[in-house]
């Protein structure tokens, strides 16, 4: 996803705040548009946003900081979103991300050196009886082990 | 060849989309006419992917199928599970919510019609002043886990006077154990928005926003499909049905905050704000999305009103167990050996749900604990099995039934490090608002930290810790953390003693 961002320029992202802005409560919206358009948010849109739906530039960084969906950098070329919650805890899910993150060298929310994935907690996918559970690039993957969750990593190139 | 295969993402995440590739690839080569319908899940999660086959008329069920079994699947040699509504999980169950998820394809409006849908639209189209009457009748309580009466929250947005009202639809499901509301989006999403429209009817509101989790992209994209073809037969837009009443709705997605869940903190995040608590009052539905009067319900709470109008309030009213009326959507999880989604009257006992419909563990170990309702919920251990599941009984016994989601923990558990994920989930998702929450859940981990590390002294401290929480709080988030760390320490005493690291 990095890979193929376009690089931020005012014009796109004054465009993709204008596509949004007729809505009641447009700031979320936003914010997901321009998340989906570059991996992140760029350091550049907090200002932009604030001037265009004129409120404060401290108010958009506290919701971009609220939410855990926002990231300020770019993530790796896949996104690995592996559960936490307790429903997949029972099922060895906290033994299974241990040994995910001690493979891939990283801790939680990190990138490999290689820049290939990045993973994230997520607390339920709401596949909480088929668990553990995780999701790649938002596809779903259910009844994970450790075989099976390094054939996953081989194949995204980690 | 007739072939229903389940698209619910717990199908796709066991490999579903491999399986209708296979089939359609190998009736190609084989020259077969294959009729292959996707439908939502039947809530047999432990057959998934479910593959059915009409035979004579009667589907009968086939899985888990994998790629391998499609050959076989099709030359009819394939060992199934006979008709899918005999399977026991299934016969056993009372479905009105539920009804259609898993037999029809989500997005056929005409299939939908055909087994009752909308006729609970029309009928409060013909009578909308019995709306709210309607509802409180059917006895019909909050699903998403507060249990509050739906009726009398429809009749104080009824009655509030304004320019503008809203319904919103709390999606946000984020308790562990829970899938109901993503398995009915995702497996009958016309259910949902003719619920919307029956309250948008009921109360006089024109618009209803559906609050999406971003972690259901499946569902998501599922129910702005339904919106969407709803909105072109005429179900939504200016004249519901043909009628003058209007009503639309758009979907919205969060961004990953737990907290959001909560309804004030949704309104907030809805209106793109932080998604911080508010105090209440006013309550939302005087003052709830842009000041507005608001209704804010939970999926599973609007998407049961088309079959309280399409059967009438009675025939609802008539299930359940005490002030718990009708039927709830249980979500056996975890480590079980038959999870998914159970739909039944309130009333069965707790143990008759986890060993009698689950099976016990899927691991064969013995059960140990029940996490019920999320993991605000509180912990059961074996001997809590008679407590029969309804709202005043579980609260009785020291639990909540939250969003009726179970999660089955096998011997094995360690319950000091699942009361200290409790508070470490609570200092992950906190909204900041309230002191007792945002310190308190940060002070709980390092308390558990402490008893780990062998000092048993701890315990008092933190039970007063949880005290002041749950006395504290201004929401569910930090009031109710205390339940699945108390009952923890309640239940499984020995395991908060200090002893463990000093045996080491």
């Amino acid at each position: 996803m990095a890979d193929t961002a376009p690089e931020p320029n005012a014009e796109t992202l004054a465009d993709l705040i204008e596509a949004q802005r007729h809505l009641e409560g447009p700031l979320l919206p936003i914010l997901h548009t321009i998340h989906e358009a570059y991996g992140h948010i760029p350091d550049t849109a907090p200002a932009l946003i604030a001037d265009r739906l004129n409120i404060g530039r401290a108010e958009v960084h506290g919701v971009i900081s609220f939410y855990h969906d926002f990231r300020r950098l770019p993530a790796g070329r896949h996104v690995v979103k592996i559960c936490r919650s307790e429903a997949c805890q029972s099922v060895g899910g906290a033994a299974l991300s241990e040994a995910v993150l001690a493979k891939l060298g990283i801790g939680w929310g990190e990138t490999t050196a290689n820049g290939a994935v990045t993973v994230e907690p997520v607390y339920c996918l709401g596949l909480c009886a088929s668990g553990p559970a995780a999701m790649v690039d938002g596809k779903v993957i259910g009844m994970l082990d450790t075989d099976r969750f390094d054939r996953v990593l081989a194949e995204l190139g980690a | 060849m007739k072939v229903f295969l389940s698209i619910d993402a717990a199908a796709k995440a066991v490999g579903s989309e491999d399986v209708a590739e296979a089939l359609t690839a190998e009736a190609a080569r084989r020259g077969l006419e294959l009729d292959l319908i996707r439908v939502g899940s039947r809530g047999m999660v432990w057959l998934e992917p479910l593959a059915e086959v009409e035979i004579d008329g009667v589907r009968h069920a086939f899985g888990p199928v994998r790629v391998e079994d499609v050959p076989a699947l099709l030359d009819g040699t394939l060992a199934g599970h006979g008709p899918t509504e005999e399977i026991p999980f299934f016969a056993g169950q009372t479905r009105l919510t539920f009804a259609r998820c898993g037999v029809i394809d989500p997005l056929d409006l005409t299939a939908f019609e055909a087994l009752g849908g909308l006729t609970g639209l029309r009928a409060a189209i013909a009578a909308p002043g019995d709306v709210v009457e309607t509802v409180k009748a059917s006895g019909l309580r909050g699903r998403g886990g507060a249990g509050f009466p739906t009726g009398i929250k429809w009749q104080t947005v009824a009655g509030a006077k304004a320019d503008r009202k809203y319904i919103v639809c709390n999606a946000d499901e984020g308790d562990s154990g829970t899938f109901a509301d993503r398995m009915i989006i995702e497996g009958d999403p016309f259910s949902l928005i003719e619920g919307m429209a029956i309250a948008g009817i009921g109360v006089g509101a024109t618009k209803g926003y559906v609050y999406m989790r971003s972690e259901y992209p499946d569902a998501t994209a599922t129910l702005e499909r339904a919106v969407a073809i709803a909105r072109a037969a005429g179900v939504l837009g200016d004249g519901v049905l043909g009628s003058g009443h209007a009503f639309d709705i758009e979907v919205r997605v969060g961004a990953g905050a737990y907290v959001c869940g909560e309804e004030t903190s949704l309104l907030n995040s809805l209106e793109g704000k932080r998604g911080e608590v508010r105090p209440k009052p006013p309550l939302p539905a005087l003052e709830g999305l842009f000041g507005k009067p608001t209704v804010v319900n939970n999926v599973i709470s609007l998407a049961t009103v088309p079959v309280i109008f399409e059967k009438g309030a009675e025939h609802y009213a008539d299930f359940g167990l005490g002030r718990s009326r009708g039927t709830i959507p249980l979500q056996i999880a975890g480590n079980v050996k038959y999870g998914g989604l159970y739909e039944i009257a309130f009333g069965l006992p707790l143990g008759e749900i986890v060993n009698g419909i689950g099976g016990g563990t899927r691991s064969g170990r013995p059960v140990k604990a029940v996490q019920v309702g999320g993991p605000l919920g509180a912990y059961f251990p074996v001997s809590g099995f008679d407590t029969p599941f309804g709202y005043e009984e579980f609260d009785g016994a020291g639990g909540l039934i939250g969003h009726a989601g179970l999660v089955v923990f096998d011997d094995s558990a360690d319950m000091l490090e699942l009361a200290r994920f409790a508070m470490e989930f609570c200092a992950v998702e906190s909204c900041g608002k309230c002191t007792p929450c945002r310190i308190g859940s940060v002070r709980g981990v390092e308390t558990l930290e402490r008893i780990a590390a062998g000092d048993a002294g701890a315990t008092a401290l933190l039970t007063d810790l949880c005290e002041t929480m749950e006395l504290g709080s201004l929401c569910a988030l930090g009031g109710f953390t205390p339940y699945p760390v108390m009952s923890a320490i309640r239940h499984f005493p020995d395991e908060f003693t200090g002893q463990r690291e000093a045996a080491e």
